[in-house]
This record gives C-alpha cells, structure tokens and sequence, in this order.
C-alpha cells in the first residue's frame, strides 16, 4: 500500500498548494481575511501532506520496502541503517521530496512569523511560496515519481552508489537545499513588493536574516560538499569547477552581493532596482541549478540520470523570470533611485564594485558551464573550457574582492577625504606590503602568492584596525578590556558578525591559495617493505588484507607515514568491491594537520600482496578551508542575531 | 570630467576587461573533442584534444614498475596510439570507451596528461566533465550501454 499511500499524499499536497496558493492571492487582492486565513490552513496541511510523504519514504527505507521502485532501486539488503536514511535523497525522485519539504516548512515559518508583521506584502508572500511548493509537488507527481510500484516486488535491491556511502551525504544535500530553499523566502517578498507596489525598504528589512540563512546555508552545503570531494573521490581536491558546483556556486555569488547591496538601500535609498533584480537573479539560479543537475544536459559529477524533467525546470524558470520581469515593468517608476552616487571614492561605490565583481563572476561561471551548450549550437564544435579556463578568469575578481573587502567596511560613506583614507588605510597598505615582502625574503618566487598573501593581510588588517579603534574609544569610557571588545561583538554584532565572516573568507582564501601553491604529489608502485619519500616524508608499505563487508568486499593496504618523528601514522587505503558496480571504489586515507595533510590513495596492487601502486600527496593548507568554515558559521550566528543598538 | 561620465566610463572599463579576460581564457583552455578518426585527418601538434575511443583489447599494456601506461584508442575507422604515467583509473580496460585528454606528439602518438574512463552510474569521478558529445559518441562506439 506504501506507494499509493505515498503518490496519494502527494497529489493531495498539490492540489491544496494550487488552492491556498490561488486563495492567498485572491485574499491579496480584495483583503478578505476568510481567504487569506484558508490559505494559511492550505499551508499547514501541505506542510504535514509532504512531511507524511517524506516519512513514509524513510519509513519504506528502513523496513527495506521493495515494492516503492525508488526503495528498490536506491538500497539493498546489505546497506547500513545509517546509509539507508541518507539513500532518500541519494537520487532524482527523493531529493525533490527533501526539497518540497524544506520548502514547505520555510512557508510555515513564514506564516508564523510575518502573519502579523508584515500585514501587507505577507498574502502576497504566502501566495508565491505555495505557488513555488505547488511546482515541486507538481514535479512529485508527474516526472518525477517517487512513490511508484514495483512489480514484481524484487527479493533485494540494486543497491546505493557506494560514493554515497558517507556521513558527508546526510549534511551536504540538506544544508545546499536548505540555502536553495531559502532563497525563495526574499524572492517571494520581493515578488510582494512588486506586486503591492512597496518597493521600499520594508521588504529588505524584514528578508534580511532570511538571506542570510540561506546564504550561511548554501556556502555550509559547498564547503561540506568540499569536504565530500576531498575525502571520498580521491583525486586530491575539493573543487573541480564541475558544472553543478558551479550551478550552486552561482546563486552563492549573487546572494553575497545582495547581502551587501542591501545595505545600501537601507542607508542611501539606492539600488532598489539592482536589489529586486538580483534576488530574482539569485532565485532564477537556484531553479537553473536545479535544472542543470537533473535535466542531464550537461554531464557532471552530480548528474542525475533522468532528462524528461528537464523541461518542466526550463518552463518554470521562464514563467518566473518573465513573470518578475513583467511587474518590475510595471512598477518602473517606483523603482527609480531617490540616492545619488556622490563620488567614486566612497562606500556606496566599494559596494557597487563589490557587486559589480560578484555578479561578473556569477557571469564567468555562467559562460563557462554552458560554454560547451553554445559552442555546439553556434559552430557545430564540441569544445569545453574546465578549470583552467574557471581559475583564469576568476582569480583577478577574486582578488579584487578580497581587496575589497578591506576597504568597503571602512571607507567613508559619500565621499571619503584624503584624511579618512589615510587614517584608515596607510597602516594596512604598509603592513600588507610588508608581509608581502617578508614573504619574498623567505623565499615565495610566485608573484600571484606573493599578492594573495600581500591583500590578505591587508584586509585583515582594516579588520583588524577597525576592530582596536573602537574597543579604545570604549576603554576611554572606562570600560574593562574584556566588557568593552564583548559589548562591542554585542552591540554591534550586525558589523562585527559581518567582519568574522570576512575573517573566515580570508581564511579560505589562504587554505585555497596555499593548497594550490604548495601541494606536491607523487605516484610511484611499492614493493612491501619498500619506501617512497615526499616532501620530508618517508611511507612505507606494510602488506596488504582483504576482507568482507557487509555489502562489499574491501582490500585494504597498510602504509607507515614517518617526518622527522618516526611512526607519525599509518594508514589504510583502501579498494572497495561492490558488487552492484562494475568497477571498484577507491577508499582514501589521510593523516589532517594543520599545515599539511598526508594524503594517499590506493591505484592498483598485486594479488598476493607484493607491491601496490600508491598516490601520495602532500596537500598544504587545505585545512583551513575547513576551518575558515567554523568562522563563518561564528560570524553569521553573530550577524544573526537580534540587533541591540537601539537598546545601547 | 562629470560624475556620470565618470562612471560610465569606470562600467566600459570593467566590462572591457571582463570580456578580454573571458576571451583569454577560452583561447588558453578550449579544449576539442575529437574522434581518433578526426584527430588522424588533422593532427597538430602540440594542441590541446580530448579524444575518445574504444580501449583496443590487446593492446593495453602497463608497467607497474614504470607506471608507463599504453593503449590504441579506436572509433572503427582509424586508431591512435596513447600513452600515459601514471596508474589507469578503475573503470579503465580494454574493450571500453575511454576519453583521453592530452596532445599529439609530432612522434606519431597521442601523450594523455589525464585518463577518464566511462561511468554509467548516477554520480561520476570528479574529472569526468565532458561535453554532451561524448555521451553520444560512446554509446555509438559501445554498441551497448550497461
């Protein structure tokens, strides 16, 4: 019964989306409560419709229930509890389900929250996310089946995809479509604002921390996807400019310069045009995204094999972009700034450059992933530009941000005098060239490390000087040290949440530049006892071992890592044998530091244990992508919470 | 020089670079895709292919030792010599498609810098990026998908 059960709940899920969807907009128009209230109904019952569909999808995965073909298809006998729970999203079909749930409990807390502040764009608000939800559910029901039936009902399973066989699967998905998801959130105020005509600051205002999760939760789910690369797929890296990295890499970029663009609307009334059309952008990404990994247009790493939804995602984001196009149309007048840039050195224009750069590169990204689309349909060629194409062209941005980053939080708003630039930033330039050059001396030869490092540490500085100037002002009011640096974190944790995260930017930018300039690798066969050095490192072969799983079969090697301290480490790559699959499935191990991770795939080795082809790299710096993902995720919590100035 | 002016010419400015760095970089890294029977027809040296093909059984050959990898790519029409260091990724072997990304040598043979092996699961290796064509073009060389 599970799969009419399941296809059941679904349907009813969309129709009363289709309903509360059409009732909150009619409730808009006329301002009859009755039918803004049914909608709010509507909203809860879609929320406990869908989150029904999707435990009884967990429930069909626990009890191994194979007449669900999804359940059948997706895990097998020999699967663990743990990855079992992870399979329900692992495919096309159940990762839509996680999705439409995200989305509907975002329009629950929606209703919950801004029934009562938000009074007048809210209707509005209700009717776009339930439109929204009612295209997922829409998408549940026809090309994208979840709950069908299989018959005859199989004895076993096909089985999961090994490389999903990892923790890194349950947080990766969920925080991507929690920050995909919570973009809907401002796009559907903004649609609001549209539609009622308040293009002012009331919709910014009120979005501004729902932004910012979605934002914390989309840069989360691409560190942690990061992470997944690096230590499940063994080739050494975290980030391969693989087309759906990028589809999700996209609305991260544009989301970051709405974050800042909205600043300066609450501030100098400007931009409103740039604000709505951004989060339209970031919104019409996320959909593309979605689009991109599971139309098969273009293959990748993330490919679901499915390509008749296609057209279903591509409809949908036409009738969403011509949709918001038509109303910002309609409301040009509204739209027209009331602020004026005074001058080129000035905070509102760090901030449009900063945007401007942002945007440029979301655009690059863009070019680059349907490159391979265009250059088929204009010239007939099958060209494709990968990561060198990617890294060229983003780098002088990304510098340019980075240097960005140190002035736009400072530089004075309007029109900056000589003295304010000087007061602010001649220690940062100097001590930013100093290290630069102390860099230099200590033997870095490549300029671009050399200048990476160089702005690093000139941003961190303005962070820094900043930062010291203000706890002093508030020591001279005779504060203690310790209350004065935590009543400014407090007071101020909008600012200062915002200057942790650059810190934790900063941080990545080290780990991605470090990893790129100093990692070194080898690959060499061993025979056993024999050893292979690398960069002060020496690692021994030890033998080899095979062993069963409980849905594989696994050959493990045993390799000694020795530095200057003999025995640091050993470690077990290993090969996995899965039987559903036709080839095995490489398992890495790794000894993390600080500064350097040893880090060593098994290639190929003899049967009778004798030798094994080993690749060892050691990787610089890759930790503290890591870890400047801690410092994110301090700042937003910081940004995040309620701003106490006011009460100051 | 007026505030507007100023600014529009700042705009020129950025969109000038941003479309000469575009341009740079697929110049730089365009990289063709090519079947062997294409790549025989037309081969310059020193260009950057992705080639694919059939692995020829018979020809595959690996020294361990070396880690010296060699295989003929074919399309049924013409066949390139490949070679490689390094250790073949493990959906890699003879009688299946491979894609190979590397240049030709003016020695006669193709020098592969990277290796991607065809995967028919849902998720693929990192590396495995390729053009929509590639899809097509195997599955004419294979005949049969798994």
């Amino acid at each position: 019964m599970t799969p009419e059960i399941g296809a059941g709940a679904v349907m009813v899920a969309l129709l009363l989306a289709l309903y509360g969807s059409v009732a909150a907009a009619a409730g808009a128009s006329t301002g009859r409560t009755s039918l803004l209230l049914s909608a709010q109904h509507a909203a809860l019952g879609v929320f406990l419709l869908v989150t029904a569909a999707l435990g009884l999808l967990v429930y069909a995965f626990l009890t191994f229930d194979f007449s669900v073909r999804y359940v059948a298809t997706n895990t097998n006998l020999g699967t663990p509890f743990y990855y079992r729970i992870t399979a329900v999203w692992g495919a096309l079909e159940g990762s839509i389900v996680l999705w439409a749930w995200m989305l509907a409990l975002y329009t629950l807390i929606v209703v919950v929250r801004h029934r009562q502040n938000a009074r007048e764009l809210y209707p509005w608000v209700l009717a776009v996310m339930l439109g929204v939800l009612a295209f997922f559910l829409l998408v549940m029901a026809g090309p994208a089946p979840v709950f069908q039936r299989m018959i005859p009902v199989p004895n076993d399973g096909r089985g999961l995809n090994p490389l999903l066989e990892d923790t890194g699967m349950i947080t990766h998905p969920v925080c991507l479509y929690l920050g995909f998801t919570g973009f809907t959130v401002p796009f559907a105020f903004a649609v609001a604002a549209l539609a009622t005509g308040r293009v002012g600051d009331t919709w910014i205002a009120l979005t501004r921390r729902w932004t910012l999760v979605a934002w914390y939760f989309l840069s989360l789910g691409l560190l942690i996807g990061g992470w997944w690369s690096y230590h499940v797929l063994g080739w050494g890296g975290y980030w391969a400019w693989d087309p759906v990295e990028n589809a999700a890499f996209m609305p991260w970029l544009t989301g970051t310069a709405f974050l800042h663009s909205v600043m300066i609307q609450e501030r100098r009334r400007m931009l409103k045009l740039w604000n709505i059309s951004l989060v339209v952008l970031t919104f019409s990404l996320t959909l593309f995204g979605t689009f991109l990994t599971r139309s098969g247009v273009i293959a990748s790493v993330h490919a679901f094999t499915q390509g008749s939804i296609g057209a279903f995602f591509l409809g949908f984001l036409a009738l969403v972009v011509l949709t918001s196009l038509a109303l910002i149309a309609w409301r040009w007048d509204a739209l027209r700034a009331q602020g004026e840039l005074d001058s080129v050195v000035s905070r509102e224009s760090a901030f449009l450059l900063n945007n401007v750069f942002l945007v440029a590169s979301a655009f690059t990204v863009f070019f680059g992933t349907v490159f391979p689309l265009l250059a088929e349909a204009v010239r007939g060629e099958k060209v494709s530009v990968g990561a060198p194409f990617f890294n060229l062209v983003n780098l002088p941005l990304f510098l340019a941000l980075i240097f960005l980053m140190g002035v736009g939080p400072l530089i004075a708003w309007r029109r900056a005098s000589l003295e304010n630039l000087r007061r602010n930033f001649l220690a940062p330039v100097v001590i930013g060239i100093a290290a630069a050059a102390l860099f230099r001396v200590a033997g870095t030869a490549s300029a671009l490390t050399l200048l990476t490092f160089g702005l690093t540490v000139f941003t961190a500085t303005t962070l820094g000087v900043d930062f010291t100037r203000a706890t002093r002002a508030r020591l001279r009011m005779g504060e203690r040290l310790g209350a004065a640096m935590g009543g400014l974190l407090i007071r101020h944790n909008r600012r200062y949440g915002g200057f942790v995260v650059h810190i934790g930017i900063l941080v990545i930018a080290l780990g991605v530049m470090g990893s790129h300039a100093w990692s070194v690798q080898t690959e060499t066969t061993l025979k056993r006892g024999e050893t292979t050095e690398l960069a002060g490192y020496k690692v021994r072969f030890d033998g080899l071992a095979a062993r069963q799983e409980s849905n594989h079969f696994k050959v493990v090697g045993t390799f000694t890592v020795s530095n200057h301290r003999p025995n640091l480490a050993v470690l077990h790559p290993s090969k996995k044998f899965y039987p559903q699959e036709q080839a095995p499935i490489a398992g890495v191990d790794y000894r993390l530091g600080l500064t350097e991770d040893v880090y060593l795939v098994l290639g190929d080795f003899a049967r009778d244990g004798s030798h094994a082809t080993i690749k060892l790299q050691i990787n610089r710096l890759v930790s503290w992508i890591w870890v400047g993902g801690v410092i994110i995720t301090l700042g937003t919590v910081l940004a995040i919470l309620p701003e106490r100035r006011r009460a100051g | 020089m007026s505030r507007r002016l100023k600014f529009v010419t700042g705009g020129a400015v950025i969109a000038l670079a941003l479309a000469y760095l575009i341009y740079a970089g697929v110049t730089q890294s365009a990289v063709y895709f090519v079947t062997p029977a294409e790549l025989r027809a037309a081969p310059v040296a020193g260009k950057s292919y992705r080639l694919g093909g059939m692995v020829v059984p018979g020809s595959l050959a690996w020294e361990p030792q070396t880690l010296n990898l060699r295989f003929t790519l074919s399309d049924g029409q013409a066949t390139i010599p490949v070679r490689h260091r390094g250790t073949p990724p493990d959906l890699f072997g003879e009688g299946r498609g491979a894609v190979v990304e590397g240049r030709w040598q003016q020695e006669g043979h193709f020098q592969a810098t990277l290796i991607l092996a065809k995967h028919s699961e849902e998720y693929k290796a990192p590396h495995d990026t390729s053009q929509p064509g590639y899809k097509e073009l195997i599955k004419t060389l294979k005949g049969s998908q798994p």
